[in-house]
Parts: structure tokens; C-alpha cells; sequence
């Protein structure tokens, strides 16, 4: 099931790729299509998804020999964080390819990306076989690569060359921290179950210690946390609208998915050692990514400094539920379950934020916020969208980042207060900067080149009515996003 | 002496003599015939290859050794050169001395082939003489095209030298310890014989003499220009071809040396990061994408020599290095045909939007480079794979770093032609070459692609490989 999910996505890419004269609609209809296929198999094993206490805790397992003689193998499986993770990763997928392209040249290879990103990014959080997670890793990067070379605005191709260098040096350190990892158990594996089990690393000072740099300096690129974020402006500044929404909701939780599925699940004392100095990273990306992001008068770089920012909640609550081997379990697993919910809700409310960029550069080719105001006048719709998105993600109660971020803070408080109360700044600071942008775009006087600004189109307001009520419906009712996610990160607080 | 252990290298030989008469004797318009009794004589020596298979001894006086990896090594070589052969008929089409050239194409092979099967040093001069005085007459071939005939000099120059020190490296050691077969040097090293800074001298002369032609510094100077001027199946043959056979070689150099006598596996070390390192900064700046797969090729020895590095400290080293160079082999091979069937077009500038014009050769491209840069799941990533573990399981942890960042000033000038062709726009028509040159490049973008299934058996067999002396 799993594996019919990850490949229906890739036949898709194949055929748009290779079957010559398919028209935009069509392309599109079949990028959609396939898209939306593969999510119904992520549903049904959802419905059969056990959440009870004594579930095992990887299901819908199927297991393939690949190259034996160094133990890796095509290994899928999902817990409740790479389901959750997966499902929003459909949404986010569904959403983007329905969204009209922003740059409407060749249209076949761009739902063909489109379709070959989802692929490989469900792959990543599917598969349980660190060869083929760190496989799928790279491939987002050539995915993403093209997309921004190819599509993006003017310049973009810096952008994209900056992209693919930076996170390639991380995804290395990944490599060299993964053989570092396996080869410490005998005989070797790629196997994550098997490496979860044997901890391998356990009481190892220095080897363990030179590995987790490896993981963290990789994954913290891939977040990114402060100081390696440097690629992530401009690659979402020039980026279509789209993609900006695909590397902000799914790409970067590739790399905190990473960080909690392998150092912390399966070096768990090396991890303890050093999850300090992880949640002082951390706590760095809050505050630098929402200070900066107030200095930004370009609204598509004032989102993906946010992006950064909200990386940094992600980390904190890992690093916190990490920090200790026994003692205030209920603590830490908040902090984990929370940190989970706000890659989902980052997912989607980020994903809804960008797509609006994107509506506004389709609609007046800048994003220069001073350019924009009063747009409640001529585009309620818009507003509407952008208001609940923006307050979503400054955390009102009653919205799904809302959810994540007091169990963050609630969990990181039993373990790092200190860390915890500087981090409250960065929310303040956040609801500052999208008050601002609010006010600035949506209120105040309509300049005389905004007047004919279109609203919403019926196909962008379905996608952002689907992905904000999905915004709603977590803030609101979280039960079920909880119970899924929590039989997670109870089993890996637990064991 | 059992002459049907050379069988396979005399069926080469055999179809060099007969494309050679071919050529003499048949007139100008069916002289690619030639290029098909090549063909057929490497499809023999296959053949004949593969009943060798298991055999793991020395034959003919201890002088040639027969195992795992100078089988394996011979196969690639074999099919490497099959590959060039492909190339080669739509570009000389108007050669009057085309015919000739596959003739001297094969005793390339067979200079390669005997570098892997050498088990005697002075075998191993005559293996590396013959690849060389082949290879010159191959980069120089185009004799009325000055950078043709100026990559030849170029070649020939560094390579009289580089001969030299291996003659003299080969003398030193020959001079001190009174034997140049490979069992008896490995014996008389491994009861700690002989040792002086002397002999250390002389397997570095060896060695040096032998990085020549595996294009590693110090000898790797002509490796740009042979990529840039010679015709573009040479440059493909001879960017791989004998590297191939210089890899095993220099293996089978340092494995006669135990790890803990003399420094020699930290002098590969260093030699590889200064190639890696050398070759990937240097062809960040070109600007000539034939120079810049040239400079890619110096710095893919670099990391062929980090399986060297650990020869006899990890287990895989072998399995690494087989898989290292075949995933190479191909890599580099793809690049050249696609460059061979744009008629060998080389100016960057020219690369711009080739997406539209040709999609397929720019896909093969860019899956060629992806490859050479160890993306999954290109082959490439598995080569690059094996040799990482192994380097780290041997203990060279800080060479797999260096490694990997290197890579990453790699993707650099790989992403930067993948960038052109893929974002740039188009100037003008592209012409290609011919069909069988469009079928090459069909073949080499699917083996890259393809490769990934049969990974498994491959590495297997190297597996089981064995690097005399043992």
C-alpha cells in the first residue's frame, strides 16, 4: 500500500514526462489526479492505523531485498509522526498542483517535477531503510532544483544553484554520519528498526558525539536553523508560488523528521548529551528568524524568515524531549507531540501563506509590501485567507499553530525554562511582524495601481479553503491529529 | 607455460592485426568495416574472459597474475572500449585513415589490459609503454588540428617523463631487493626486507610513474588538454580506458607494501586529496565543457585513490574500488558520447537550453553528471558509497570528509552546465553526429540509470574478488 502510494506519484512524473503532446489542462488534471490517488491509499491506512497502547510501533510494513550484502533493503512502514507527516505532505501536494502555475511555460515537465517532488518526499518519510531515506533526501534537492531553476522569477537560477550546493553539503554530512551509524553495528544494516533496537552508539564519547555533528549540521541546513538558513530567502523569494509552498511545508520538515528519526530515536544517550546546545540553536533560529523577518519589506522573504523561526519551535520541542533518558516523561512527550503538530501546521498554514504570495505576484509581478494596501476593498476574499493563514501562524488559540506551539512551550518549560521564556519573545515578536503585514497590505489606503486587483478565483479559493479549514479543524478539534501523533512520540519517549 | 591463459589478450591482438590489414586492403568508403572485426575481437576476448573466471594464481613464471580484479577489470575495460567504438564510426567518417584507427585503438586495450594483469614490475613497464605510445597516436590523431596535435605533445611530453621515473622507481626497488616479481617482493616486504628511505623512494617513483596514466597528480597535467583536443572517442577512450587498467595496477603496487611498513598508504592519501582537490577547483573555472569533463576526470582519481588508501586496512577496499571505477567508467563515458554526438560542441556558451533542442542528449547529460557527482540513484552513488564506507571502515575518516567536500565544489560546476542546459536559452540549431552516435548516448543514459538494479550482483563478485599477491 505504501509502496503503491510512493510509486503512483513517479508513474505519474513518467508519463507527463515522456508522453508528448499533453496539453496544460490535461497535464494538470493528471498531476492532480495522481496526486490525489496516492492520498486516498494514505487514507486507508490511516483507517487501519492502530493508535491503542499496545500497538506495535511501525505498521503497513512490506519489506523487499535489495542489496543484501549491505544490508539494505526497500523497507516501508509508517509510525504516527510519518503518517501524520505524509498526509499533510498529500494535502500540500493535491493543493499545489490544483494551484494555476504562476509561469505557465512547458507545462508537462513542471507537473512532471511537481509529481517526481511528491514521489520522493513521500518516499522519505515512508521508507524505514536509512540508504533509501537518504536516496529520497538527495533527490528532493535535484527535484527542487529544477523547479526553481526552471520556473522561478528572474535570477532565480542563482537561487536555485545556492540551494542545491548548500543543502548537497548537508545531505554529505548526512552520508558520512549515516556509514558512521552502520557501521557500528555488526553485521551491517540500513535498517531503522534494527538500528532504533541497538542504539549503537550508546556509551561511544567521541564517535558518537563526531556522528550526531553530522546529523545535526545536515538536518539543521535541510530546516534550516540559524546559522546555515542562508539559502532559504532567496531560494523561496524566487521560487514560484508553489514550489516556495512544497520546500516550505514539506522539504524542510524532511530535515526535522530526520533529526527525531535518527539521532534522536536511534542515539538516544548521544542525543541527551548535546541537547543543549541543540535548543540554544534553536532558540537562535526564534529569535534571529522573527527579528529579521520584521526588517523584511518583501512579503514572500518576510514569510520564509517565519519559515525559520518556526523551525526553531519544531527543534526546541525535539531537543527538549530528547535532553533526558528517564524522568518527566509527560513533559517531554508534549514537547515531542508538539513539535510534530507544528511541522504539520507549519506545513499548511506556510503552505497557504506562500501560495497567497504566489497570488500576489501573478496578480502585480512584486512583493514588495509598500506597494500594496487596502486591498479589503477590492479583494474580501483574499483578505479572509490571508488573515486567518497569518494569525495561524502568530499562534491564535483556536488555530492549528496555536496547538503545536503551547505544547512546545508547555513541554520545554519542564525541562529548559530558561531557553523556553526567551523563546516566548520570538513569539511576540512574530505576531508583530504579521500584524504589520496585514495592516499594511489589506488596510489603509488602495493605491491607484492595486484598483482593478482581482479577488480569488474559484480554483484558488477552493485551495485555500481546503488547506485553512484543515488550519481550523486542528486548532479547533486536535483530538484526532493528537491520538495519531501521540501514539508516536509516546512510544519513543516510552521506550 | 600456458599460453591459453593470455587467451583473451590474443584474440585482441589477433583482431588489431586483421582491422589493421582490413584497413590497408579495403577502399575508402568501407573502411568502418574495421570497426566490426573490433568489435568481434572484443566480443572473443570477452568470451574467453569469462572462462578465467575464479582463477585466482600466477602464470607464466610468475609475470602475469590472474584474478578477480584484473578479470573484472579487463571486462570493463573490454566493454569500455566496445562503447569508444560506437562513437568512433560517424566521427571519422571522413578520415581516409579511419580504418587504422581501431587497430590502434585495440592495442590500447591491450596496454590497459596487461597494466591490470601485470605481476611483475618490468611487465608493468611494458604495459605502461604500450598504453602510452597507443594513447599519443590516439589524442593526436586529427594530425592538421593544432589542439589535436598539441594535446598529443602534451601528452607525449609528460608522458616521457613520467615513463622515466617509473623506469627509475622500478630500477631502485629491483636494485635493493634483487627480485621484480610481485611474489617475491610481497615476501621479502612482509618479513620486513630490504626496508630503507631508498626503497620508499622507489615505490614513490612507481607510483608517480603509474598515477601518469591514471591521470592523479603529479602526472595529470595532459588529462585537460588530451579532453579538450584530442577526437572525442579518444578523449573518451583514454579519460577511462586506462585509468581502469592503472587502478588495478597501482593496487597491486602497494599492496606488495604491508600497511605498517613505510608511510605508503598516507603518501596515496595525500595524493589523493591534492587530485581531488586540484581537479575540482580547477575546473570550476573553465569555461570549455570538454576541459571541464577533463578536470572532472583528474579529480574522479582522487577518489579512486582513497580505495587505494586503505588497501589491506578494510576488507571492502576491492569491492570499493572495482565499483568505484566501473561506476566512473560509465559516468565519464556517457558525458564524452553526448558531447561525440553533438559533434563534439565544447564551448559552454553553446550548451545553453540544449533541453530544447535535444532532449535526450541533455537528460544523458545531466544524468552523467549527477552520476560523476554520486547522486542516487544514478550509479554513480553507489560507487561513491562503497568507497566512502570503506575509507572510513580503514580508518581515513578525515579523507571521506575532505571527500565529500570536495563534492560538493563539484556539484558546483556540474550544476552550473545542468543550469545551461536546462534554464538557458537556445541559440541556433544543434547538430548531431550521426545515428549510431544518438544510440550510443541511448545506451550509456540507460546503463547509468539501469546500473542501479544489478547492484547487488556486482558487488558480490567484487566481493569475491581477490588482488594478488595475496
Amino acid at each position: 500500500m505504501l509502496t503503491l502510494a510512493i510509486l503512483i506519484p513517479f508513474i505519474g512524473a513518467m508519463t507527463l514526462a515522456f508522453m508528448p503532446k499533453i496539453e496544460r489542462e490535461t497535464a494538470r488534471i493528471i498531476a492532480v489526479g495522481t496526486s490525489s490517488l496516492s492520498f486516498l491509499l494514505l487514507l486507508v491506512v490511516w483507517a487501519q492505523f492502530d493508535t491503542g497502547a499496545g500497538a506495535p510501533a511501525f505498521q503497513a510494513l512490506t519489506e523487499i531485498e535489495w542489496i543484501p550484502s549491505l544490508g539494505v533493503a526497500w523497507r516501508v512502514g509508517v509510525d504516527g509522526m510519518s503518517l501524520a507527516l505524509s498526509l499533510m505532505s498529500g494535502v500540500l501536494f493535491i493543493a499545489c498542483t490544483a494551484w494555476p502555475m504562476e509561469n505557465p511555460e512547458r507545462p508537462r515537465a513542471y507537473y512532471a517535477w511537481f509529481l517526481f517532488l511528491e514521489a520522493v518526499s513521500l518516499g522519505l518519510f515512508l521508507v524505514l531503510d536509512l540508504l533509501i531515506f537518504y536516496v529520497f533526501f538527495d533527490l528532493s534537492l535535484v527535484g527542487m532544483f529544477f523547479l526553481i531553476g526552471r520556473w522561478g522569477h528572474e535570477g532565480s537560477q542563482r537561487a536555485a544553484f545556492k540551494f542545491f550546493i548548500y543543502t548537497l553539503a548537508g545531505s554529505l554530512a548526512i552520508l558520512l554520519a549515516i556509514i558512521g551509524l552502520v557501521l557500528s553495528v555488526d553485521p551491517i544494516t540500513f535498517d531503522m528498526r534494527a538500528l532504533i533496537e541497538a542504539q549503537p552508539l550508546a556509551g561511544m564519547d567521541l564517535r558518537g558525539g563526531l556522528i550526531l555533528l553530522g546529523f545535526v549540521v545536515g538536518f539543521a541546513i535541510k530546516a534550516p536553523l540559524f546559522p546555515v538558513h542562508t539559502w532559504l530567502p532567496p531560494a523561496h523569494v524566487m521560487a514560484p508560488g508553489p514550489a516556495s509552498a512544497i520546500l516550505a511545508g514539506v522539504l524542510l520538515k524532511m530535515g526535522t523528521y530526520g533529526l527525531v528519526r535518527i539521532p534522536f530515536q536511534m542515539m538516544r544517550e548521544t542525543f541527551a548529551d548535546y541537547a543543549l546546545p541543540l535548543a540554544i540553536i534553536a532558540l537562535a533560529s526564534i529569535i534571529w528568524g522573527a527579528v529579521v523577518a520584521l526588517g523584511q519589506t518583501d512579503m514572500k522573504r518576510r514569510i520564509a524568515y517565519t519559515s525559520i523561526n518556526h523551525m526553531g519551535y519544531t527543534v526546541m520541542g525535539i531537543a527538549a524531549a530528547g535532553a533526558l533518558l528517564n524522568g518527566s516523561e509527560g513533559a517531554r512527550e508534549m514537547a515531542l507531540t508538539g513539535a510534530v503538530v507544528e511541522m504539520v501546521a507549519h506545513g499548511l498554514i506556510t503552505g497557504a501563506l506562500f501560495l497567497i504570495a504566489g497570488g500576489f505576484w501573478t496578480r502585480s509581478k512584486t512583493y514588495e509590501l509598500d506597494a500594496f494596501g487596502g486591498l479589503a476593498n477590492v479583494a474580501p476574499r483574499m483578505t479572509v485567507a490571508a488573515v486567518i493563514a497569518a494569525f495561524a501562524s502568530l499562534g491564535l488559540p483556536g488555530l492549528a499553530g496555536f496547538v503545536a506551539e503551547v505544547q512546545i512551550f508547555v513541554g520545554t518549560f519542564a525541562v529548559f525554562p530558561w531557553i523556553a521564556a526567551i523563546g516566548l519573545l520570538g513569539i511576540l515578536i512574530t505576531a508583530a511582524l504579521f500584524l504589520r503585514l496585514l495592516q499594511q497590505v489589506f488596510f489603509g489606503d488602495l493605491p491607484k495601481a492595486r484598483e482593478g486587483f482581482p479577488d480569488v478565483g474559484l480554483r484558488e479559493g477552493t485551495v485555500l479553503a481546503a488547506l485553512l479549514s484543515l488550519v481550523i479543524l486542528i486548532g479547533v478539534y486536535p483530538r484526532w491529529l493528537l491520538d495519531l501523533i501521540g501514539s508516536a512520540s509516546s512510544a519513543m519517549i516510552g521506550g | 607455460m600456458p599460453i591459453g591463459d593470455l587467451a583473451p589478450e590474443i584474440a585482441i591482438i589477433v583482431a588489431a592485426v586483421f582491422a589493421l590489414l582490413f584497413a590497408a586492403l579495403a577502399p575508402r568508403r568501407l573502411q568502418a568495416g574495421s570497426a566490426i572485426i573490433a568489435l568481434a575481437g572484443i566480443a572473443v576476448a570477452l568470451a574467453l574472459l569469462l572462462l578465467q573466471l575464479g582463477e585466482t594464481r600466477f602464470t607464466f613464471s610468475g609475470t602475469w597474475a590472474l584474478d578477480g580484479a584484473s578479470l573484472w577489470a579487463r571486462v570493463m575495460i573490454l566493454l569500455a572500449t566496445g562503447f569508444c567504438i560506437m562513437l568512433s564510426p560517424d566521427w571519422f567518417r571522413t578520415d581516409p585513415r579511419h580504418g587504422e584507427y581501431y587497430a590502434i585503438l585495440m592495442l590500447a586495450a591491450l596496454g590497459a589490459m596487461t597494466m591490470a594483469g601485470a605481476g611483475d614490475l618490468l611487465q608493468l613497464v611494458i604495459a605502461v609503454l604500450l598504453s602510452s605510445v597507443t594513447g599519443y597516436t590516439l589524442a593526436a590523431w586529427h594530425r592538421d588540428w593544432a589542439l589535436s596535435v598539441e594535446a598529443g605533445m602534451k601528452y607525449f611530453l609528460m608522458g616521457a617523463l613520467a615513463n622515466a621515473l617509473l623506469i627509475t622507481g622500478i630500477v631502485l626497488i629491483l636494485g635493493l631487493l634483487g627480485t621484480s616479481g610481485y611474489q617475491d617482493i610481497a615476501i621479502a616486504l612482509k618479513l620486513g626486507k630490504g626496508l630503507s628511505p631508498l626503497l620508499f623512494v622507489g615505490f614513490a617513483m612507481t607510483i608517480t610513474g603509474v598515477a601518469f596514466k591514471l591521470g592523479a597528480v603529479p602526472a595529470h597535467a595532459w588529462l585537460p588538454d588530451v579532453a579538450e583536443g584530442a577526437p572525442v572517442p579518444s578523449a573518451a577512450f583514454l579519460t577511462v580506458v586506462p585509468k581502469i587498467g592503472a587502478a588495478i595496477a597501482l593496487a597491486r603496487v602497494v599492496q606488495l607494501v604491508p600497511p605498517e611498513f613505510m608511510n605508503l598508504r598516507e603518501l596515496i592519501a595525500v595524493l589523493a586529496v591534492t587530485t581531488m582537490t586540484l581537479g575540482n577547483l580547477a575546473a570550476l573555472r573553465q569555461d570549455d565543457l570538454r576541459r571541464l569533463i577533463g578536470w572532472s576526470s583528474v579529480a574522479q582519481a582522487g577518489y579512486l585513490l582513497m580505495a587505494i588508501t586503505v588497501l589491506g586496512l578494510s576488507p571492502n577496499a576491492l569491492t570499493a574500488l572495482l565499483a568505484f571505477v566501473a561506476s566512473y567508467a560509465i559516468g565519464n563515458l556517457a558525458a564524452f558520447s553526448v558531447v561525440a554526438h553533438l559533434r563534439g560542441r565544447t564551448a559552454l556558451g553553446d550548451y545553453d537550453g540544449l533541453a530544447v533542442r535535444q532532449p535526450v542528449a541533455a537528460a544523458a547529460l545531466v544524468i552523467a553528471f549527477l552520476s560523476l557527482v554520486g547522486i542516487p540513484p544514478t550509479v554513480g552513488f553507489f560507487g561513491k558509497l562503497t568507497l566512502f564506507i570503506t575509507t572510513i571502515e580503514g580508518g581515513f575518516l578525515w579523507l571521506a570528509v575532505v571527500a565529500a567536500a570536495n563534492t560538493v565544489v563539484s556539484l558546483y560546476f556540474y550544476a552550473h552546465v545542468m543550469g545551461r542546459v536546462y534554464f538557458g536559452t537556445p541559440t541556433g540549431d544543434v547538430a548531431v553526429l550521426g545515428r549510431l552516435s544518438g544510440l550510443a548516448v541511448w545506451v550509456a543514459a540507460i546503463a547509468l540509470l539501469l546500473s542501479v538494479i544489478p547492484v547487488e550482483t556486482a558487488l558480490s563478485v567484487f566481493d569475491m574478488s581477490r588482488l594478488l599477491p595475496l
